[in-house]
């Protein structure tokens, strides 16, 4: 009787020894995210300040601030989001609500699960290749866009199928129960109760747009400019590569530190902002739904 | 998969043949005609993304393969020697593929332990309370821009490796190994700790009801059911840690040979990649190169994916009973 209860004790010891070592896991993993935050928020915050963000750089990069690089970016991910949502709520219809089991779903599926693994760099060529030199859109602001756009699409795919999903099937067979067709269904009751989990899953996609920098060193983006873009076709700067630039390639790379890790922070704030926003709103939208 | 269209398209159809006659006919023939032209651009929406990566696999080959009318293909892959910019330029890319599998193998030794450790915790461990916190932030992990740690690995950490270990360079494979490893994580933590969560729960429950211990259940019921989906996430995990760009470029060194010892510069294919490519004049040999390693990118992260895939259908947990 006793073995058994000493037993029992060691098998309980193990087990708590077993999610010691779990914990510890994730105390490693969050451990690095948060110390990685705030020594950036720490370094960072001091080079923050109005002109940061509103001026253009000074003095061969060592003074001045961002906006260019800001303004860049912002026009980048808002180019990318116009490619990427239409296409990708489109395909995420047809996933939903139209597609049935078979070799085309097959096929559907594989592309766009490889489309996903593609790496970025392989995109940026792919875009150096067919829109930089075969659409003869240059180095601009068009083919940087199309680029992150495509790149996106399986991020913005897997968002719009997850919200279209979400709606019951109760609303779809009262909607052809009263007669409609089925797209006048997808159009008039399925979209529109889907459309927030798109918009708050696609913002995933843009905060990945935002932060990608290897799809748009060969597609975009140039290491300095001063006037903002007035046509598509224009080179534009852009945070994550700015960042690099200073990095990497300055010639007073010492002296630029403080604007780099306010550079690092502007685009940390912006990537995890949105982030942070569609992950919230998200989790509230599984939680209470409406229906 | 439940399509609640299925049975409605039936009996539409039906109904269209029934009634064969008149305005009506022609109008809902109409209406079904449109209805098929817009289920058709839908199908095509649907295989658009299989066009895109038929486009990046010709586009790819069609400029990487010029290339091969100066080197030779065993030349190419073989050689140990990657000088572009010599006169002779060399192309050997074993160097770059070495170092890509390098810091590869490295990431994914620390970023599994991690991961999955990460996931068990998520999954066994925590209370609600506590997951519904942990799981955003795993996932905000995963939306940190890679330039990011590249520049951390680069400005902060590599500086602190140098002085600790009085090595030559804190910009190695190791530095470089442990921010990808950071990106890695999230992938092997959220795909592990689904597989977690799809193993039927009566298993567990018929577990514990016979007395064994939540860490006996998880290990001889749970782990064994989870198997293939935590695979899956460890081959992803990988596959995005080998085709990361800007950690490798930023914080592996750069030096294109074969790395001895974990604290050797080395330079990974997209490194190499992202580096010349700037520098490379539109349409020369050097820039055919340049394809011609994201090709070899492309089709190793590819093999990944396609191993995953058949990984994640070839053990799939069907019901209880395929245990």
């Amino acid at each position: 009787m006793s073995q058994d209860r000493r037993m029992l004790f060691w098998r309980r010891a193990r087990q708590e020894m077993a999610f010691l070592v779990f914990r510890l896991a994730v105390l490693v993993v969050l451990g690095a995210l948060g110390g990685i935050l705030l020594y950036v928020l720490i370094q960072g915050a001091g080079a923050i300040s109005w002109e940061f963000l509103t001026a253009a750089p000074r003095d061969s990069m060592t003074k001045g601030g961002i906006f260019p690089a800001l303004m860049g970016t912002l026009y980048l991910t808002l180019g990318a989001v116009l490619v990427a949502l239409p296409l990708g709520v489109a395909a995420a219809v047809y996933l939903s609500e139209y597609a049935t089991e078979g070799r085309v779903l097959r096929l559907v599926r594989l592309g766009i699960a490889n489309l996903a693994g593609v790496p970025s760099v392989v995109f940026g060529l792919f875009g150096l290749a067919l829109f930089v030199g075969y659409f003869k859109l240059g180095i601009s602001l068009a083919a940087g866009s199309l680029t992150l756009g495509l790149l996106i699409l399986p991020t913005v795919i897997g968002a719009a199928e997850e919200a279209l999903r979400q709606v019951p099937g109760t609303f779809r067979e009262a909607s052809l129960g009263l007669g409609a067709t089925r797209w006048q269904t997808i159009r008039k009751v399925v979209l529109p109760a889907a459309l927030p989990g798109i918009l708050t899953g696609s913002i995933l996609g843009v905060g990945r747009a935002a932060g990608e920098t290897a799809p748009i060193m060969f597609t975009a983006a140039t290491f300095f400019t001063l006037r903002l873009p007035s046509s598509p076709l224009d080179q534009v700067m852009a945070l994550p590569y700015h960042i690099y630039v200073l990095a990497t390639a300055g010639t007073h790379i010492a002296q630029t530190r403080p604007l780099q890790y306010g550079t690092v922070l502007v685009l940390i704030s912006l990537v995890l902002g949105l982030s942070l926003i569609a992950i919230v709103i998200r989790s509230r939208m599984r939680r209470h739904k409406k229906w | 998969m439940l399509n609640p269209f299925s049975g409605q398209a039936l009996a539409h159809k039906g109904l269209g043949r029934l009634t064969s006659a008149g305005i009506m006919n022609r109008r809902k023939r109409t209406s079904t005609e449109r209805e098929v032209i817009i289920r058709r651009f839908f199908v095509a929406a649907g295989l658009f993304s299989l066009v895109v990566m038929t486009l990046i696999v010709l586009f790819l080959f069609a400029e990487g393969i010029g290339l091969f009318r100066t080197v030779s293909v065993s030349d190419f892959l073989l050689g140990t020697a990657w000088y572009p910019t010599y006169d002779p330029p060399d192309f050997g890319v074993l160097p770059l593929i070495v170092g890509s599998a390098a810091v590869t193998l490295l990431s994914s030794l620390i970023a599994v332990p991690l991961g999955v450790g990460t996931a068990l915790y998520l999954a066994e461990v925590a209370g609600d309370r506590t997951r519904e916190i942990l799981k955003p932030a795993v996932e905000l992990l995963a939306s940190l821009p890679s330039v990011v740690l590249g520049f951390v690995g680069m400005v902060v950490l590599a500086p602190l490796m140098q002085q600790w270990w009085d090595i030559p360079t804190g910009l190695n494979v190791f530095n470089a190994s442990l921010m990808l490893a950071l990106m890695a994580i999230p992938t092997i933590a959220s795909i592990s700790e689904d597989a977690l969560h799809a193993v039927p729960r009566e298993l567990n429950e018929a577990s514990l009801a016979l007395g064994a211990t939540r860490w006996e259940t998880l290990t001889r019921v749970q782990l064994p059911g989870a198997l293939s989906g935590i695979g899956t996430g460890v081959i992803l995990g990988m596959s995005r840690a080998m085709g990361e760009t800007m950690v490798v470029l930023m914080v592996a060194g750069g030096a294109a040979q074969i790395p001895g010892s974990i604290f050797d510069s080395v330079r990974p294919l997209p490194a190499s990649i992202a580096a010349e490519m700037g520098e490379t004049p539109f349409g020369s040999e050097h820039y055919h190169a340049l394809f011609a390693i994201g090709m070899v990118l492309f089709l190793m992260t590819l093999a990944f994916n396609l191993v995953a895939a058949w990984f994640s259908r070839r053990f799939q947990q069907k019901g209880a009973a395929t245990l």
